[in-house]
């Protein structure tokens, strides 16, 4: 039976998973800031005009 | 060192998808003709829709399309893995877990869903989840694997777009997108057809009942030209029904004589000619569909602009 080794590094990914890991990130990243952007265009273009009329 | 990360890489714990993997999941060449028909469908219905909210409503038909994609990947990926033509896809391919590939369908079918219902109308909302949900689970899970008729009926997912473009606009269907959805519903038994002809080992292989599996090659033949000719005088039906012009009328004509003909040679081919004749009907029916659709979006767009501000449009 094998030792049990003394320190559990987990598990390490490849340069290549770390990449694209990465590559990821980025593609998340831009889609949450396209979602953002997307929500708030349809809401302004949804009020129109009403978009100024605020109750005072 | 510990290697529990071997383990883990054999479960596909770790995932190992580019951004790309995922977009092809989206399967982006089915997608292109959805955006087109769902377009044309949009531009041609009476009323008006700020031209921001069009380009959004666009893009959530393209996203639910695409999700579709995603989730008949999803369900497809065993005999995805056992044909040559999808073996190479993100899941087969071990790229994407299939697990991974069911949450992005579902999270994208229901994101597709809340746009399109917020940013136009809960009718356009409402058709574009039942398109989601005839291709996923009517075509995919249902008829796919059952019957040799998978695509006559199923090909109702892939007409739907330019119906769901329309109700964005209007926020009810009519005859004219009902029209639109008929030459699609009738382009797709010959178009796909023509394809499995070719590929009938690969389809027999996966388990698939394509037609010419179950029926044989010579009743493909037939329905090909039956379908064929039932479609040709139904793409008159703008012309008749006033909403396509002469531009439309000569594509349907010079097509539709294009179709018969590809048809024909289907029928009466034999040996390497036949497999040329197929191909040049999957690729001739591709070009014959948006040469009409394309037609009415010229016409709407000279009728709108006027030519010269119309091509400028193109232009720039």
């Amino acid at each position: 039976m094998s030792a049990l080794p003394e320190k559990n590094d987990g598990i390490r990914l490849t340069e290549e998973e770390k990449a694209r890991r990465a590559r990821r990130s980025k593609a998340i990243g831009f889609a949450v800031a396209g979602l953002c952007l997307l929500f708030y265009v349809i809401s302004v273009f949804k009020m129109g005009a009403g978009v100024v009329k605020r109750p005072m | 060192m510990s290697d529990i990360g071997a383990d883990i890489r054999q479960q596909s714990l770790i995932s190992n998808a580019d951004p790309q993997d995922f977009l092809a999941l989206l399967k982006p060449r089915v997608m292109s003709l959805v955006v087109f028909t769902a377009l044309v469908g949009l531009v041609m219905a009476p009323g008006t829709i700020h031209p921001v909210i069009g380009a959004i409503a666009i893009f959530a038909i393209a996203v639910g399309g695409g999700a579709s994609g995603a989730l008949n990947m999803w369900y497809d990926r065993d005999i995805d893995a056992v044909m040559k033509r999808t073996a190479n896809r993100p899941i087969p391919g071990g790229r994407v877990s299939a697990g991974e590939a069911l949450a992005f369908g579902l999270f994208l079918s229901v994101f597709s869903v809340m746009v399109l219902g917020l940013a136009t109308n809960w009718v356009a909302g409402g058709l574009l989840a039942f398109t989601i949900f005839f291709y996923v689970v009517i075509y995919s899970m249902l008829l796919k694997r059952r019957t040799a008729q998978n695509i006559v009926i199923g090909g109702a997912a892939g007409a739907l777009p330019p119906v769901v473009g329309w109700a964005a606009v209007t926020g009810d269907v009519t005859l004219a997108p009902m029209v639109l959805f008929a030459i699609i519903f009738l382009w797709t038994p010959p178009h796909f057809w023509a394809l499995a002809l070719v590929k009938c080992e690969d389809y027999g292989r996966a388990g698939v009942p394509m037609l010419p599996n179950v029926a044989g090659e010579a009743a493909t033949r037939r329905q090909i030209l039956l379908y064929t000719l039932i479609l040709v005088p139904v793409a008159f039906a703008p012309v008749v029904l006033g909403f396509g012009g002469l531009a439309y009328a000569v594509a349907a004509t010079l097509g539709g004589a294009a179709m018969i003909l590809f048809a024909l040679q289907i029928l009466l081919a034999k040996g390497t000619d036949f497999t040329r004749a197929c191909w040049r009907m999957f690729g001739g029916s591709i070009l014959y569909l948006f040469a009409l659709f394309a037609a009415l979006l010229v016409e709407w767009g000279v009728a709108k602009f006027g030519v010269l501000t119309f091509i400028r449009g193109l232009w720039s």
